[in-house]
């Protein structure tokens, strides 16, 4: 099974324990209760985020931490690419058309 | 100068909303005549290997517009919205629908905003704000998509070159 970014974005729980751990580290419990899914299921997502290292975690005392790898989500970044692509070939021809009606 | 041509696409993760920013080398009202006179849109706006028609374009507030982009084989990609405001030069706020989608109702609201910068530059800003994540995201993909079947198609061009020439 793909274990990258794109496949670890791909599900809406998974996106929301990005989101949740952007801002702070959280416990895997402190964590659960924002989800009505079982306590499995989201050690299950943060499992697979842990795996395509988006998340990582850190021991503190007897707590696990769970927080963000800020620079695996600069990958996510390349998704956009393509997309990027379309606009810029569609602007640097806008570009051409701007030049000629300067003239 | 280069730099500041960049075209900059800003999808934070499960965002319903993305960004598309660019500056340009030219005046404001310029900028925004090539946005909404038809004949100044067709060279710019359709995909590089597509065909653009524009079958209606009432471009003022409570028109509507309605591209269809078509490929090489004769297939047509409709495209339609109403335009809620048309605020000239500064401002054009519509919807957006992909017709070739397998059911409707998945409409993106669009705000083109055009900001005058020093030096007779204008810097666009559009923003679309999707029914939901996955919407967006399909939206985004859709550029990915057109890549890979790009590349696909350009193999089996190949091919049938190569059959073509060992039949003849």
């Amino acid at each position: 099974m793909r274990r990258d970014v794109f496949h670890a974005i791909a599900d809406p729980t998974r996106r929301a324990i990005l989101s949740l751990i952007a801002l702070q580290s959280m416990t895997p419990n402190a964590l659960a209760d924002h989800f009505e899914s079982s306590r499995q299921a989201v050690s299950k997502h943060i499992q697979v985020l842990t795996e395509c290292q988006l998340v990582k975690k850190e021991q503190v005392g007897r707590e696990i931490y769970y927080y963000l790898n800020a620079k695996k989500m600069k990958e996510i970044d390349n998704w956009l690419e393509p997309f990027r692509k379309v606009w810029e070939d569609r602007f640097s021809r806008l570009d051409n058309v701007l030049t000629k009606l300067k003239k | 100068m280069a730099t500041k041509l960049q075209t900059q696409i800003i999808a934070e993760p499960s965002k319903q909303e993305l960004f598309i920013i660019r500056e340009f080398d030219a005046p404001r009202e310029l900028v925004f005549r090539a946005f909404s006179e038809p004949e100044l849109l067709m060279q710019w706006m359709g995909p590089r290997e597509l065909e653009m028609q524009i079958d209606k374009l009432d471009n003022r507030t409570h028109g509507s517009w309605r591209f269809v982009h078509i490929d090489p084989a004769g297939n047509e990609y409709g495209f339609n919205g109403v335009i809620h405001e048309v605020a000239a030069p500064e401002r054009m706020i519509r919807t957006f629908e992909f017709e070739g989608l397998p059911e409707r109702g998945h409409v993106s609201l669009e705000f083109l905003e055009l900001e005058a910068l020093p030096e007779e530059r204008t810097r666009v800003t559009i923003q679309s704000i999707f029914k939901s994540v996955m919407d967006r995201d399909g939206m985004i993909q859709s550029g990915m998509e057109r890549g890979v079947k790009d590349s696909h198609e350009r193999l089996d061009d190949l091919f049938a070159k190569h059959l073509s020439k060992s039949m003849a």
